[in-house]
């Protein structure tokens, strides 16, 4: 054997045969054992590697459900109630997949939340935030697709609701809307090629932005609560005075942070899968049956404020596509976040007050728009959704202007950090 | 600090939209207060719903076998008792009416009841078992209160005897139902009848989801588990988190 060392490593065996070929140590070290953290994170950033969790929750779960599901239309029901019954612990798995699914939503919203109220979005994490929004983007279409397949009446008719809007859009709506479904109306032929979207297209898609979201923060380096760059204070080591190795604080933080997570989860999982009908709507344990709708059409719960945006907005000049426009451009402008916000400071807690209220106003408006979604309308919510579309548009629309003239508290030095 | 004034107001926002949320989904029936590890009650209920039920409501995804060893009920007695249209126990529960005659005899297909507890609820069924009252302007002699116009026959009419319907006479709420009268009596008393709804519900419940009691019981022993990896990962946490300053 030769004894001319390639590569950087120094190790020995294996270990060192593989790592003079592969840079398996080097990245180890760049990710994980090296990659410096701020030490004063706080629990708003588990959420991060809880979303991790759950995407591979959903992606194990997903390859054994799909190995008992049948996408057919006439057979897709009857294969999710033979996972539910016959498969070994089949119930389990379906149950950890649709429990994972509203999950999935929970720790991203809460996780953009901690990047709303800390600047995590600001430069120079522009690029960062754009492919976490494009992750958000693909976990909408995973979870609108997904949610055909068991081919329940709700599925049905909330997918004929959805892609109708694309019918809205002027001259080329109706060949749209035919074109996403393969038919004219939703089919055999839509269940089969949503199929293939959700197990194979989008998962593909959103692993590869989830690798591009973690490469681009080890290349900038995370925020942390007080929104000051700690890479611009180095000690004689070369590494950040206020940073400490992911591994093992952050690692055995996030393990913590599993232990409560999975207590949430497997408690939803175990004692309330359906959540009050909430994650697992009572009318999708009915059939899939295009004669007749289920006595009300709602999303589940993560779409339904933006479906509240959509039903605000009134038909003009002939068209409902001003609801379509304002509902995309809710999510659009989500995207245009690190150029709209004007503030010298990037966390919360240097702000001023307008920007506090601001974003209190923009929860605020979120929550209300949720659950107006939900309920069948009425003027009294009709009412409510316009106020609450108009101020979360406005907390992006003049952010410009208010981050700019609000005052600011001095931004310290160094980390806020108290040793446990 | 503004982030846990911001938290909290986001936590108590959450609070009350939740129950408004879940409360309109139940409906606004009576509890149907049957239980589901009630084995007697789900054997009882499995009888009843093979006597009266499975004529005209099959339940396709239910194995009578399955039923079986979760009831503790003896194959020979399940064969002899309750298989009425298969003598193969690995089989599901399927009716005797082809759907041509359902289609014929009452306008469409009777619904299979596999999941019917879990689309419409225990509760709403319980309602509507004791809903039936005579109107001899139905075809059937018999209208229903929870659902209007139901294309179903009493078929418990023997048990329950024949109750009519009190609507309100005058008021703002006039022509709204007030209450049932037995005016003809049944094979049962109404308390017995109340227990045979009872448990027929229970038993739809279970066959709605077999595993539901099991899931919830080992759902106490992976919570009593996570709670104590998640005690060691604190200790582990801080154990750590010790060396930094």
């Amino acid at each position: 054997m030769g004894t001319e060392s390639y590569g950087t490593s120094q190790a020995k065996g294996l270990w060192g045969w593989i790592n003079a070929r592969l840079p398996l140590d080097k990245m180890l070290k760049e990710h994980v054992t090296e990659y410096y953290a701020p030490k004063n994170f706080n629990y708003w950033y588990l959420f991060g590697s809880l979303s991790l969790v759950v995407l591979v929750i959903q992606l194990v779960t997903g390859i054994f459900l799909t190995m008992n599901y049948k996408p057919a239309a006439a057979e897709a029901f009857a294969s999710v109630e033979y996972i539910m019954r016959d498969v070994e612990w089949g119930w389990l798995i379906r149950y950890l997949h649709s429990t994972g699914a509203s999950a999935f939503f929970i720790v991203v919203y809460l996780h953009m939340f901690r990047a709303l109220m800390y600047g995590s979005y600001r430069s120079p994490r522009e690029l960062l935030w754009i492919f976490g929004m494009l992750i958000y983007l693909c976990l909408m279409a995973e979870a609108f697709m997904g949610y055909l397949l068991p081919w329940g009446n709700m599925s049905y008719w909330g997918a004929q609701v959805i892609v109708s809007l694309f019918g809205t859009i002027p001259v080329i709506g109706d060949s749209l809307s035919e074109w996403i479904k393969g038919d004219y109306y939703i089919s055999d032929i839509t269940l089969n090629r949503f199929f293939a979207l959700h197990v194979i297209a989008i998962p593909l898609i959103l692993v590869f932005l989830v690798v591009a979201h973690i490469l681009a923060l080890h290349e900038v380096g995370s925020n942390n609560p007080d929104g000051i760059e700690i890479k611009k204070n180095k000690g004689p080591d070369g590494h950040p005075v206020d940073g400490i190795p992911f591994h093992p604080y952050m690692t055995v933080k996030d393990i913590f942070g599993l232990g409560m997570f999975l207590l949430v989860f497997c408690g939803i999982v175990f004692f309330a899968p359906t959540f009050g009908g909430m994650f697992l709507e009572a009318p999708n344990f009915d059939q899939a049956n295009p004669m007749q709708t289920p006595p009300h059409i709602a999303p589940v719960w993560y779409f339904t404020p933006f479906y509240a945006m959509l039903r605000a907005v009134p038909s003009f000049a002939g068209t409902q596509v001003w609801g379509v426009i304002v509902m995309f451009g809710a999510i659009a402008l989500l995207f245009f976040l690190p150029w709209l916000d004007r503030s010298p400071v990037k966390s919360i807690r240097y702000k001023g007050a307008i920007t506090k209220v601001a974003l209190a106003l923009f929860v605020v408006s979120f929550v209300v728009l949720a659950y107006c979604g939900m309920k069948p309308p009425s003027p009294v919510l009709l009412l409510a959704s316009r106020v609450f579309t108009a101020v979360y548009f406005a907390f992006f629309l003049l952010m410009p202007w208010y981050s700019k003239i609000d005052s600011t508290k001095p931004v310290p030095e160094r980390v806020t950090y108290h040793a446990h | 600090m503004p982030i846990k004034k911001l938290a909290s107001a986001l936590a108590a926002v959450l609070l009350v939209a939740l129950p408004l949320v879940s409360s309109a989904n139940e409906g606004s029936y009576p509890p149907a207060g049957n239980d589901v590890r009630n084995i007697a009650s789900l054997q009882r209920g499995a009888r009843n719903y093979m006597n009266y039920c499975s004529g005209c409501h099959s339940a396709k995804f239910v194995r009578y076998n399955r039923l079986a060893a979760d009831l503790n009920i003896p194959e020979a007695e399940l064969k002899k008792n309750l298989m009425f249209t298969s003598d193969k126990v690995a089989d599901t529960i399927k009716t005797a009416m082809t759907a041509e005659d359902a289609k014929k005899w009452f306008g469409n297909l009777p619904p299979d009841f596999s999941l019917i507890a879990r689309s419409r609820g225990t509760d709403y069924i319980y309602a509507f078992l004791h809903g039936f009252y005579r109107d001899p302007s139905r075809p059937t002699g018999v209208n229903n209160t929870v659902l209007k116009g139901t294309a179903m026959p009493h078929v418990l009419a023997d048990l329950q005897g024949v109750q009519t319907a009190v609507f309100k006479a005058e008021g703002a709420e006039k022509g709204e139902f007030e209450k049932f009268e037995l005016t003809q009596k049944g094979t049962l008393t109404p308390e017995q009848y109340d227990e045979f709804v009872r448990d027929t519900v229970n038993f739809l419940q279970y066959i709605g989801e077999p595993i539901e009691a099991k899931r919830k019981d080992l759902g106490v022993w992976v919570t009593l588990f996570l709670l104590m990896f998640t005690g060691f990962a604190y200790l582990l946490n801080k154990e750590y988190w010790k060396d930094v300053h």
